[in-house]
Formats: C-alpha cells, sequence, structure tokens
C-alpha cells in the first residue's frame, strides 16, 4: 500500500513535558520484582531461602540473646540456662587476657604487646596507604625495634644496637655499590655482624638501661602469639619471596640453581614438619648449650615455607608481563636492578596481589599449627589449658566461634585492603 | 602507501663524514639457525636508512643487535665509537645514547605519559627531576600531544602511544633513533601522524634507522634504503634509483608484491 507523502512528514511543534517512570519500574518495587519475584523458579527459591536464613537465625539468635558473660565456669551456665538454648560467653570474659596474651605471660606486662599493637597500626599506615604522610616511614623503620623491646623487654640498649648495626651495614654498602655489588653486600654485612658483636658488650654491661622486665619466649602465648608469628614471617617473606622468584629468573646458573632448589624442596615438604624440625630436630644441630630462641626458630620456618610459595606467585607475575617492558627498559639504558625496581617489578607484583594475598592469609591461619609444638598460641590455649580445666571442660563453640571471629577479622581485612590497592593501582581504565 | 608523508625540507637532511655505526662482518644465530649472514653497513652521521625485507628476513634482528637486545655471535658493532661487547657498562652506555622505538610502543602501563618520558633521564643521566619534566614536556610538544601528560599509557590511541615512546626516546637526547616497525601496528590515519614525527626528526637531522613497510616514507625520507632477504643485505642503494630500478630479482619480485596494489 502506498504510502502518502504527508503520512511521512511531521515537525514536532510541542515539547513533551517530562513524566516520571511507571511506579512498578522503579525503586524498592522494581529491585524486588526483578530479585526475588523473577518467574515461578525465583519466587520458589526466594521463599526457600528466606526460610533458610529464618531456620539458622532462630537457632543461632537465641544462643547469642540468651548467653551469659559473667558466670564462673561452665555448670553455674547449665543451671541458669537450665536447657533454654544460650551460650557460655562467660568463658572469654573469665579468660580474655589469657586467649589475648598466653598464660604465663606478666599479668602486670599487658599493657605492652598491648601498645605494641596500637603502634603496629600506625607504622603500617605508611606503609599500606600512600596518602599518609611519607616522613611517618621512619616510625615504620624503627617500629621492629621498637616492638621487640615492648614485647620481650629488657634494657633498649639491645633493640639500639640491632638498629644501629642496620644502619652501618646500610652506610657501607651505599659507599661501596658503585664499585662492585657483590663487595657492597659481603662488607656491608661484615660491618654489621661487627657492629652487633661490639654492641653486644654495651648492652650486656648495662642491662638496666631503660630496661623492661624480660619476657622470655616461652612465655608469649595467645592471639599475640598468632599477630606475631603472622606479622613477621608476612614482612620478612615478601622480600625474601621477590629475590627468590628474581633468582629463579637469573642468567646466573648457581644462583638459578640454589633458588629452584630451594623453592622446590621447601614447597615439597608439610609446614608441619617444618616447625617440627624447628622445634626438635635443629636442636641437634646446634652447639651443645647455645639457646636459639623457638620462636626465631619457628619464624625462620614459617617465613621459608610463605617466602617459596610468594617466589612463584611472583614468578606468574613475571612471566605475565610482556617481553617488550624488558626491552623497552633495557633500550632506555636502565640497569637490571633498575629495571627491575622502577618496571618490571611494580608490574608483576600488581599483577600478583591477589595470589601474595592468598599466600599472606594462608600463612597467618597456618600460625596456630604451632600448637602442634606445643606452643600456646590461640588455638593451643583454647585446646590446652582452657578447655582442659574443670571450669570450662565443654564450651567448645563459644571458644571456636571467638577464635574464628578474630581471624576472620584479619584475613577479610586483608583481602578487602588487597582488593582496595587493586582499584588504586588500576592505570588502564578499561 | 606512498601518501603518508607531508611534505620534506630536504636541504636541512645533510649527512655528514662522521660514522655513526660500523658493523663489519656481523653474524648471528638462533640456535643454529642462520638469521644473520656476514653484515657489513656503515652508518653515518645523520643518515636516514630504510631498511625493507619480506617478514623472517632478520631485518628486525639485525637493528635489535644495534642496541644489544640481541646479541650477536661473530664479527663487530661499534656505536658512536664504541664497541660493542660483553660489557654490561658498555652495552648500557650504548643503550643511553641509542634510542629505540618499536613495534607494540611498549609504553610502562604503570607510569604516567610524563613519568614514561623523564624515568631513564633521571635514573640513568641523573638529571633533576625538574628539568627532566621540561626536556619531557618540550618533546611531547614536538610530537603534539603536551596535553596528555598527566594520562596514562592505556588511556591514549596506538598513534600517540607511539609519539609518546618516539617522545621517551628523545628524552634521553640519543644521537641514533633505531624504529622497528613502528607503523606496523596502527590503523592508516594513526601511520600518518607517527610518519609526520618521524619526518621532523630527520628533519632535525637525526641519525634513523628505520626497519619500515611505509614505501612512500622510503622513498621521500630515506637517503639510503636497504633490501634484505634471507638473513643478508640484498641490495641497497638511493632511494630513487632503488625503486624506479632494482637490480637483484630478489628485490624486484618484493617491490612488485608490495607495490603492486
Amino acid at each position: 500500500m502506498p504510502v502518502e507523502r504527508s503520512q511521512i512528514a511531521f515537525v514536532r511543534e510541542e515539547q513533551l513535558p517530562e513524566r516520571s517512570p511507571p511506579v512498578l519500574e522503579t525503586g524498592a518495587l522494581k529491585w524486588i520484582r526483578e530479585n526475588l519475584l523473577n518467574g515461578v523458579t525465583g519466587t520458589l527459591l526466594t521463599l526457600v531461602s528466606l526460610y533458610a536464613i529464618y531456620f539458622v537465625l532462630s537457632s543461632v539468635l537465641p544462643w547469642i540473646i540468651n548467653g551469659l558473660w559473667n558466670t564462673n565456669n561452665i555448670r553455674e551456665c547449665k543451671d541458669i540456662l537450665a536447657g533454654m538454648s544460650g551460650g557460655c560467653f562467660s568463658v572469654l570474659s573469665d579468660r580474655w587476657n589469657q586467649l589475648l596474651f598466653g598464660i604465663t605471660y606478666p599479668n602486670d606486662q599487658y599493657w605492652r604487646p598491648s601498645l605494641a599493637f596500637v603502634l603496629l597500626l600506625i607504622a603500617l599506615a605508611p606503609v599500606l596507604f600512600s596518602q599518609v604522610p611519607r616522613q611517618l616511614l621512619v616510625f615504620s623503620a624503627l617500629y621492629p625495634f621498637i616492638a621487640f623491646w615492648l614485647i620481650w623487654g629488657g634494657t633498649i640498649l639491645f633493640s639500639a644496637v640491632a638498629l644501629i648495626g642496620f644502619g652501618v651495614a646500610y652506610m657501607v654498602y651505599s659507599r661501596l655499590v658503585a664499585r662492585s655489588f657483590a663487595v657492597a653486600i659481603v662488607v656491608g654485612l661484615l660491618a654489621a655482624v661487627v657492629t652487633w658483636w661490639l654492641g653486644g658488650f654495651v648492652s650486656d654491661a648495662f642491662p638496666d638501661f631503660a630496661a623492661l622486665e624480660v619476657v622470655a619466649s616461652r612465655d608469649m602465648g595467645g592471639f599475640m602469639l598468632n599477630m606475631i608469628l603472622g606479622v613477621v614471617c608476612v614482612s620478612l617473606s615478601l622480600p625474601l619471596g621477590i629475590l627468590l622468584a628474581l633468582g629463579r629468573q637469573s642468567s646466573m646458573p648457581i644462583i638459578k640453581w640454589i633458588c629452584v632448589v630451594f623453592i622446590e624442596f621447601i614447597r615439597g615438604v608439610p609446614l608441619i614438619t617444618l616447625l617440627f624440625v624447628a622445634n626438635v630436630v635443629l636442636a641437634y644441630f646446634l652447639p651443645p648449650g647455645s639457646n636459639f630462641d623457638l620462636i626465631l626458630r619457628v619464624i625462620i620456618m614459617i617465613t621459608m615455607f610463605a617466602a617459596a610459595y610468594i617466589a612463584e606467585v611472583i614468578r606468574g607475575g613475571l612471566a605475565a608481563l610482556p617481553r617488550g617492558q624488558y626491552e623497552a627498559a633495557d633500550s632506555v639504558g636502565l640497569d637490571y636492578a633498575q629495571s627491575m625496581r622502577l618496571i618490571i617489578l611494580p608490574q608483576a607484583l600488581k599483577i600478583s596481589i591477589p595470589g601474595i594475598v592468598n599466600v599472606a592469609v594462608g600463612l597467618f591461619k597456618d600460625t596456630t599449627l604451632v600448637s602442634v609444638i606445643s606452643m600456646f598460641d590461640l588455638v593451643g590455649m583454647i585446646r590446652g589449658p582452657i578447655l582442659a580445666s574443670t571450669d570450662w571442660n565443654g564450651v567448645y563453640w563459644e571458644l571456636w566461634l571467638f577464635a574464628a571471629v578474630l581471624f576472620f577479622t584479619v584475613c577479610y581485612g586483608i583481602s578487602q585492603y588487597s582488593q582496595w590497592l587493586e582499584r588504586q593501582l588500576t592505570t588502564d581504565h578499561r | 602507501m606512498s601518501d603518508g608523508v607531508s611534505e620534506i625540507n630536504q636541504p636541512a637532511m645533510n649527512v655528514s663524514d662522521e660514522v655513526a655505526i660500523a658493523i663489519e662482518k656481523m653474524n648471528k644465530w638462533f640456535g643454529t639457525f642462520h638469521v644473520l649472514r656476514d653484515i657489513d653497513l656503515t652508518v653515518y652521521r645523520g643518515e636516514r636508512i630504510v631498511i625493507a625485507g619480506p617478514s623472517g628476513s632478520g631485518k628486525s634482528t639485525l637493528i635489535r643487535c644495534i642496541n644489544a637486545l640481541e646479541e650477536h655471535q661473530q664479527g663487530s658493532i661499534t656505536v658512536d665509537g664504541t664497541l660493542l661487547s660483553s660489557d654490561i657498562k658498555n652495552i648500557d652506555t650504548i643503550r643511553s645514547e641509542v634510542g629505540m622505538v618499536f613495534q607494540h610502543f611498549n609504553l610502562f602501563p604503570h607510569l604516567s605519559i610524563l613519568d614514561n618520558c623523564t624515568l631513564a633521564p633521571i635514573w640513568v643521566r641523573k638529571i633533576p627531576k625538574k628539568e627532566a619534566e621540561e626536556t619531557a614536556m618540550h618533546f611531547l610538544e614536538k610530537v603534539k600531544i603536551p596535553e596528555q601528560a598527566d594520562k596514562y599509557p592505556g588511556q591514549l590511541s596506538g598513534g600517540q602511544q607511539q609519539r609518546v615512546a618516539i617522545a621517551r626516546s628523545l628524552c634521553m637526547r640519543p644521537r641514533i633513533m633505531l624504529f622497528d616497525e613502528p607503523t606496523s601496528a596502527l590503523d592508516p590515519e594513526m601511520i600518518k601522524e607517527v610518519l609526520d614525527t618521524m619526518v621532523e626528526l630527520a628533519e632535525d637531522g637525526m641519525t634513523m634507522i628505520c626497519v619500515t613497510h611505509e614505501m612512500g616514507f622510503a622513498r621521500e625520507v630515506a637517503n639510503r634504503v636497504i633490501f634484505m632477504d634471507e638473513g643478508q643485505i640484498v641490495e641497497q642503494n638511493e632511494p630513487a634509483e632503488f625503486f624506479d630500478n632494482p637490480k637483484s630479482p630478489r628485490t624486484q619480485l618484493f617491490l612488485s608484491q608490495i607495490l603492486g596494489h
């Protein structure tokens, strides 16, 4: 049918007014219709889910709401609850300090690890967030020494000597590095050892100078021990992992094979065996009478274990970079160290963030394995002294839930931070 | 594609007698595969050389040997009076004097355009940051994208990225520029903007070696065209003579194939 010309031609003469969309197409109603009542299957699934949520909450909520916080032992809980559903959270308030600090850490010194924890947050801020003033990094660098003094006690001279040793090593290194990298490293290390050795006399001579009560490693326990192991091992294993990953890519065969053997061996062994080695076997190799701190041994083992994994994660990141990036860095004249530090590692580490976080979170949770070699970390405390006591024998749910919440808080925090960091580092704006 | 190039100021492009690059009896193997065979090539300061040839003929490998991105096994390469050896210091010296532009740009994606340009001057030449930034802006203006200085490479078009890559090389104030198929990954529109930048560079008297399939550029800008096949230099001549009157049958075949449509 032929269309007449007058039907095609059209000129708008008045503007159509703006109208609001139909009620069912906006806001909560639209959301409900699209997400909860989307067809028969959708509606059914919504009903099933609602019932599941009701079921869980109806059993958990009374347990939490009726929970008791002020009884002296589990029998009092049972008497008061008289068959009602309710948690016996009194164990947490009763044993709060033991859960956090272990049994043998001196009661009047709890402020020291607590202060160390607060300072940790301050020291981490400039490392984690680039918006924080850079000057605070000085504090971050000093933090390990302060924390050691706070937690273990003794004279502050010990920490000071350790710090000065690192300072001397760095000065010697930066003097010599222009001439030869290898010589600078070796002489720098020697200088540090000599400084520590000489400084040892000084700190031994004045054991009471700015001294805190000494707390031995075997007195560390509770969640504090997990935090110490987690923080120290993560911060040590990352640089070690980077070195191992670079070493594995090295064109120098000896360095390459040392790294390959190390990584493959450590990865092929369960962490728990390494911990047993740290606990028992290592003592056979050390000269008799030498007192090699147990926590230090455990830190070394966990660090090596995590470093091997992190090295492989970073190797993946390095392999994912296009070869052109290496060539471009070379072609503008950067040397190996510069091209790694400025071009290759920033990109490779960014790619590796999810994998590194995976290892870090795993490592943090694996610190509970030390309970197997009879150290009283949070899990060790719960399994041992608390559940074994006649007062609290049988309060499993409350204690393990508490442990889960503590670990979840830290791990979820790490995970959220890493996702935020990834968004910050995005430069491709796809 | 002989129409990609703007008019050219020929008299400015003088060639001196000074030798910039001398390659003598250079041989290279990939495993047992003989990629470069007895290459002899002398490049004079201010010369603009285009290397053409089918893929796999070794032309990219040749210029990558000049700044030691590839190692050669026999013969000698002398760049700006420095003999290329396996000494790292030696290699870094040559690399800081020789700029390189890649087919895939190879900008540093985690750094802003400005940082891409200032990185090497600051770390290799030890130039103060402020001065390096001024130099960088100068060259970004030269390649006509100063307004993109604060963006990241991922936000730029291919042509813009390649011009940044050229600016990045220029910031090191190189005496020689190598171009490894700089326009092969670009859309036709962008090819022109990159070629224009290269022409300007030529007019400034830069010593240039370009591996390219842009025969228009070769004809207009080069003062020598080299044809390579199977790892050997088959023919080299002035562009007019090379295109209008090729001697070797291999060259004739190649030219008929790429100019025939």
